[in-house]
């Protein structure tokens, strides 16, 4: 029995409800999952995340059933996928496209499912007024799917993939076709949803922010493999490799030779710039190229010097006022661009730094990490 | 002006091409048959003005048509044209959908040949392409050959000059006008709409039959409409290949025409003929427009 406190990726002993074994998937040449292996926990809010063409819709679509492994198993709750056909799987997917029957108004396209299992008529009925309520698109049960809005199109497609109570809920790109306003809310109602329902979601997107908010685990994927599978505040604090850092938020690379010191390593940079210190226990040998990853809110700008051991000087290139914050990009006198981030806490018109000033930036032993892939 | 003009062009021709022909083959089957030319009479003369039109008008009556209803052959052979012609229809979809499934669902560059393929038939002129089928067809054509040759048959079967003749010729001739719009139709289709339902535990033939025939429902309507329509009045098939046994209502009007050199009662055939294809285009349009206001209600 694993204590509450642990989150079930901790627990050696828990047992997973999606189990990708050594999968690899090809298509005549191009190889589109790479030996893959991956445990996915019941209840969990799962996110595949990453650039187009790195597999991720292929891994979602062999959940489903669209696509089989050319190599490997893919196991949902002990059992192997491999001989189930799609529509004899305990999987729903809410497609990128909704795909949403236009032939059919919202209540039969809800009712489809429970159609097909031949639910009996009272139990369907209640099961679609639930899905309706859940998804507040009471008033638009006997509409067709062209005469409603985007929006509602997309909460039609989520509660037709609930309705049959499915084990696991594959979601392509979900939130793909909404603007942005509307794609926040709908990430809190997802969650919500997610919550109440207690259905485990795999979500596909290439929007690092959604997978973020929405996910209690993120897999960021390249070229057919996982690179890091975390939650969100590990892989955006503590990264595991360059393409990570780059591709999650917004980061400053540095790239240097390591030199061992006693609690971390000393990076020489640049000539005519001081070594930076960063802490880490990582193993790195002297005279390796590794890089540092500081994230620019992790950045202080000022125009006196500071006191820590990491700081460099020079002249503010670029200002990007975002409202809430603003993104300084200051070039050193070596040509390096440093982007350090502040949040705008007093109004514009008193802002203390402009264009073309020399200032200072600093940041702790600790801000940064050290990357060596 | 150039609004006019815009909106005028198409009544123009709606109205010189169609409404004015009409007008003139009714008032032909109002008259009674004559030899002279034109081969009917009263014939308006506007010397006499007014009167001249009322006399032209009080000559105008429903004898034709009344005629009609008498000679049971006239009925039978409406009734075999709507026959054939139903029958062919569903010969024709149920060869031309798979025809246009499998075109549908072939590589994108495949499509094209089989489009030119479908069309290629058309440039050999319609009345040779019958001709052939007699060739094909007849005691000593190939097929029957071909089935002595392969022993499946000992004698020579009597294909030509019977039911089943016909229909070959009218699937064959017609068949691409059944299978250019539910290849429209299909190609339009979104394939994930299919994975959807397999994903809600359709199995694919029931997804077949719950999305994909009821959302290319209107190709397959329009390929039975074009079909059904030209075959009701078809002449050259049933003459050519169905002998004197086979009666359609296109042959009828054909010999009153030509041999009985009865115009008026060939109007009044041809005026029927077009009422009985009227009704059923005007009883699907009304509920289309019903099935419309159903949804935006």
């Amino acid at each position: 029995m694993p204590a509450d406190d642990i989150d079930p990726w901790d627990d050696p002993t828990a047992k997973p409800l999606i189990r990708f074994d050594r999968v690899t998937k090809r298509f005549g040449e191009f190889t589109a999952i790479n030996n893959l292996s991956l445990n996915i926990f019941e209840t969990e809010f799962f996110a595949l995340l990453g650039p187009s063409g790195c597999g991720k819709t292929t891994l979602m679509r062999m959940l489903a059933g669209f696509e089989s492994p050319t190599e490997g198993h893919i196991f949902l709750s002990g059992q192997d996928l491999a001989p189930i056909p799609p529509n004899k799987r305990m999987v729903n997917m809410m497609f990128q496209s909704y795909a949403l029957f236009p032939h059919l108004t919202i209540y039969d396209n809800i009712a489809f499912g429970l159609r097909r299992q031949k639910t009996p008529k009272a139990e369907l009925a209640e099961r679609v007024d639930e899905m309706l309520n859940l998804t507040r698109l009471e008033k638009f049960a006997h509409r067709k799917p062209d005469q409603i809005s985007g929006g509602q199109r997309q909460r039609v497609a989520l509660a037709r993939s609930l309705a049959k109570k499915p084990k696991l809920l594959l979601l392509d790109e979900p939130l793909g076709a909404l603007d942005k306003k509307l794609r926040q809310e709908t990430q809190f109602e997802l969650m919500d949803i997610q919550e109440k329902t207690g259905t485990t979601f795999v979500i596909v997107t290439h929007d690092q922010e959604e997978a973020m908010t929405v996910a209690s685990r993120v897999a960021v994927m390249d070229e057919g493999q996982l690179v890091q599978v975390s939650t969100p505040d590990v892989i955006y604090e503590m990264p595991n490799s360059v393409y990570v850092a780059d591709f999650i938020g917004d980061v400053n690379l540095i790239e240097g030779k390591a030199k061992k010191v006693e609690d971390g390593i000393d990076l020489n940079w640049a000539e005519n710039q001081p070594t930076l210190h960063c802490k880490t226990n990582k193993s790195v040998s002297n005279g390796q190229i590794c890089h540092l990853a500081i994230r620019p809110e992790k950045i202080t700008i000022q125009s006196d010097t500071p006191e820590t051991k990491n700081k460099v000087q020079g002249t503010i290139l670029d200002i990007a006022y975002l409202g809430n914050i603003s993104t300084y990009h200051v070039q050193l006198s070596s040509g390096h661009v440093i982007k350090a981030q502040t949040s705008n806490t007093r109004r514009i018109a008193r802002r203390s730094f402009t264009w073309e000033d020399t200032v200072w930036l600093s940041w702790t032993e600790t801000a940064g990490i050290v990357l060596d892939k | 002006m150039r609004r006019y003009f815009l909106i005028i062009t198409p009544y123009f021709w709606l109205i010189s091409l169609f409404v004015i022909p009409f007008l003139i083959v009714i008032r032909i089957s109002l008259s009674d048959p004559e030899i002279s030319i034109p081969p009917y009479t009263p014939i308006l003369s506007l010397e006499e003005g007014w009167s001249g039109l009322l006399q032209f008008l009080r000559q105008l009556d429903l004898d034709n048509y009344i005629f009609l209803t008498q000679d049971a052959l006239y009925w039978k052979a409406y009734l075999s044209s709507l026959r054939i012609a139903a029958f062919s229809t569903i010969i024709a979809l149920f060869v031309g959908f798979p025809i246009a499934y499998g075109m549908a669902k072939v590589q994108r560059k495949w499509q094209t040949t089989l489009l030119i393929l479908i069309i290629l038939p058309f440039w050999t002129s319609f009345l040779i392409r019958v001709y052939s089928w007699i060739g094909i067809l007849s005691t000593e054509g190939y097929l029957n050959q071909v089935l002595l040759g392969l022993g499946i048959i000992n004698q020579p079967l009597t294909l030509l000059n019977t039911p089943f003749a016909v229909y070959v010729g009218i699937t064959y001739t017609y068949l691409p006008f059944m299978v250019l719009p539910i290849y429209a139709s299909l190609e339009k289709l979104d394939y994930s709409l299919l994975e959807a339902a397999e994903d809600l535990g359709c199995s694919q033939i029931s997804a077949f039959w719950l999305i994909t025939v009821p959302l290319c429902r209107a190709g397959i309507l329009a390929g039975c409409f074009l079909v059904f329509i030209p075959t009701l009045g078809e002449i050259i098939i049933p003459s050519l290949l169905g002998g004197s046994n086979t009666l359609m209502i296109g042959k009828v009007l054909w010999e009153e025409f030509f041999n009985n050199r009865d115009w008026p009662v060939a109007s009044a055939v041809a005026v029927i003929l077009l009422i009985i294809l009227i009704i059923p285009i005007v009883l699907f349009q009304r509920n289309e427009q019903k099935q419309q206001d159903l949804g935006t209600r």
